[in-house]
């Protein structure tokens, strides 16, 4: 890869970008390690698109200032053009020209002549396993096939940075393993990918490092190892036979876990965070003991288990307040 | 793996990411220099074409809209204003070709601000391309647009009867004049196309601009009948330039003023407009 990769692919420090009344951006710091995945973590609205506008030079900031590979994304905005690629949440294509006619077009405009955009299209399409959708209109594609071709077009320059902004999100689960693959492959060529997700563990599977962005900023940074190790290491639900015996089993589950439990909306559900401050063995056996004095106070479970905590508790631990969804992204799109 | 499963929608088989595959087309190639001005302006020219070629429907409005429009002004008013309809073509047909595609170069706007809500604007902005192509292509597709819905009228003149003193040369100047302005003039339609919020609030404006503009000009009557207060309006009014310059051209002769008028203007709205579109897409 030689000198693509020297230096940290990103460096934000303070950006600000309001919409109207809303703070969409509120001082962002950021640091992106050149080579890597590195995931940016939040529910809708926490600023995670705004922040990837602003860093592909879609949008100026109000205020802060950030640099891609070095080159300032206000003023050097066609260096950084000419070294990242974006693929938006929504389709980033045309969607009434056939997928092989939108690679031949971007192919044109990076500057390849007609032979070579075309082949270099064909490449893509056989790669990403479209090569029998080539002449269909992109919008005719399924959600994981346009993913496919959108990613494909990103990739078309073999750009140093690439801007993944929800990459998954309304996928089924086979396509977005492939998606998952993909991201892969790329940053194995040496590709910095910027990822935006809602989901932990799709952060958890590829990312680096990650920063978990609220309200538009930065409010936790680290390795997927250490941001859950801060919120505790999993959480344990428990369904019951009957909802009667849900205080009971509350009672019994508090002096087991020494933590708080919590009564799910669903009346037989109860959950509790474990390994607050030590590895998985111990949330194990945390929830071992536990089970074992549910069963000793005759208490009947249908279910238990121990899982990753989820974004919502990851959020709650961070922010004392839940991953909200507030429709704030809706909003910025009708501002922009 | 039989054709019947692509009508479903779903691919016909299932697609399994391999890594040698996606090494072929990830091991970092040559950067090609990046294209010129012209030749990127050209690609997205061809982008316009290509969606000709998959919605024709798109034509419609180059097509049919000048007939109808055509076809009703000059049986509206041939007799009320003329000896007959066809004598009344004789004026009427360069200022009602200039009144439809003038009309037509606000579907720039609409276009415009189409791309921008579906996205793929986003990409094209990331581009390291020359700034204005992606525009100025748009407005190079709409002008092929122009001269198709120009023939279309001509021919729907010449089958009612208009007899242009001028020959094919003469015809062809005028439409050229005619395409010229129509060009500069999309240039407003780029900017409404990128500040307002919808397709709607675009046909909205348009509309209020494009009824005064080619109403109050000489394409309908002699200004020598109106009020003096919208003479001077008329007289100012750059439709009025145009559609004496084209009269003339396809009449035959030259009228010099009013081409230079007609240049003038042109070059003021891409001076001016182009300028506020591209502060506007660069800053969105």
């Amino acid at each position: 890869m030689g000198n693509r990769n020297t230096g940290p692919a990103v460096e934000a420090d303070g950006l600000v970008r309001s919409f109207g009344s809303t703070r969409a951006l509120d001082g962002l710091d950021l640091q992106v390690p050149a080579g890597t995945v590195y995931g940016l973590l939040g529910p809708n609205g926490a600023g995670k698109t705004t922040a990837v506008r602003v860093l592909a030079t879609l949008l100026r900031p109000d205020g802060g200032r950030a640099r891609v590979f070095g080159h300032d994304v206000v003023t050097e905005a066609d260096a950084v053009r000419a070294r990242v690629s974006l693929t938006g949440q929504y389709a980033s294509l045309d969607e009434d020209l056939t997928g092989a006619e939108n690679l031949v077009l971007l192919g044109r405009l990076l500057g390849l002549g007609r032979p070579a955009a075309r082949q270099r299209a064909d490449r893509l399409l056989a790669a990403f396993g479209l090569t029998e959708a080539a002449g269909r209109q992109v919008k005719k594609y399924s959600g994981g096939m346009r993913r496919r071709i959108d990613i494909a077009a990103s990739i078309l320059n073999t750009p140093d940075l690439l801007f993944l902004d929800e990459p998954t999100t309304g996928l089924d689960p086979r396509s977005r393993n492939q998606v998952w693959e993909i991201i892969r492959a790329v940053v194995a060529h040496g590709t910095t990918v910027l990822l935006t997700t809602q989901y932990l563990d799709e952060a958890d599977q590829l990312a680096g490092r990650i920063a978990v962005v609220d309200h538009g900023r930065v409010i936790a940074e680290g390795t997927p190892g250490e941001l859950k190790s801060s919120v505790g290491s999993g959480t344990v639900h428990v369904r019951l036979r009957d909802a009667g015996e849900r205080p009971r089993a509350e009672q019994v589950l508090r002096a087991a876990l020494g933590v708080p439990v919590q009564p799910a909306a669903d009346p037989v559900v109860l959950t509790a965070r474990v390994g607050e401050d030590g590895t998985d063995l111990e949330a194990g056996e945390q929830a071992a003991r536990a089970l074992g004095e549910l069963a000793r106070a005759g208490i009947v479970v249908d279910d238990f288990s121990l899982g990753q905590p989820s974004l919502d508790e990851v959020f709650l631990a961070l922010t004392d307040h839940p991953a909200v969804t507030d429709e704030r992204d809706d909003e910025l799109e009708a501002a922009r | 793996m039989s054709d019947t499963a692509t009508t479903t929608g779903r691919p016909p088989s299932v697609y399994v990411p391999s890594a040698e595959a996606l090494a072929t087309v990830l091991a970092p190639g040559e950067r090609p220099p990046r294209p010129g001005a012209l030749s990127a302006s050209l690609t997205f020219g061809w982008r316009a074409m290509l969606k000709i070629k998959h919605v024709p429907e798109q034509l419609f409005d180059v097509t049919a809209f000048p007939i109808i429009m055509v076809l009703m002004f000059t049986y509206l008013f041939g007799g009320a204003l003329a000896d007959s309809p066809r004598d009344y073509l004789q004026f009427f047909l360069p200022g009602i070709m200039v009144t439809s595609v003038v009309m037509i170069t606000m579907y720039t706007g609409v276009g415009l601000n189409n791309d921008i809500e579906k996205g793929v604007f986003d990409r094209i902005r990331t581009l390291p391309v020359w700034r204005p192509a992606a525009l100025v292509g748009m407005i190079f597709g709409d002008v092929l647009r122009y001269v198709l819905a120009a023939l279309v009228i001509l021919g729907v003149g010449l089958a009612l009867g208009f007899r242009p003193g001028g020959g094919p040369v003469g015809v062809l100047a005028g439409i050229g004049l005619l395409v010229v302005f129509s060009f500069a003039f999309s240039w407003v339609w780029t900017f409404f196309g990128l500040v307002l919020r919808s397709e709607k609030s675009v046909m909205g404006v348009s509309m209020m601009v494009l009824f005064p503009l080619t109403f109050l000009s000489n394409v309908f009557v002699d200004p020598a009948t109106m009020p003096g207060w919208l003479q001077a309006f008329v007289k100012a009014n750059p439709v009025t330039h145009l559609v004496a310059a084209v009269r003339a051209a396809m009449a035959g002769s030259t009228d010099a003023t009013n081409t230079l008028w007609l240049l003038l203007w042109s070059a003021g709205f891409v001076v001016v407009f182009g300028t506020l579109t591209m502060y506007r897409y660069n800053r969105r």
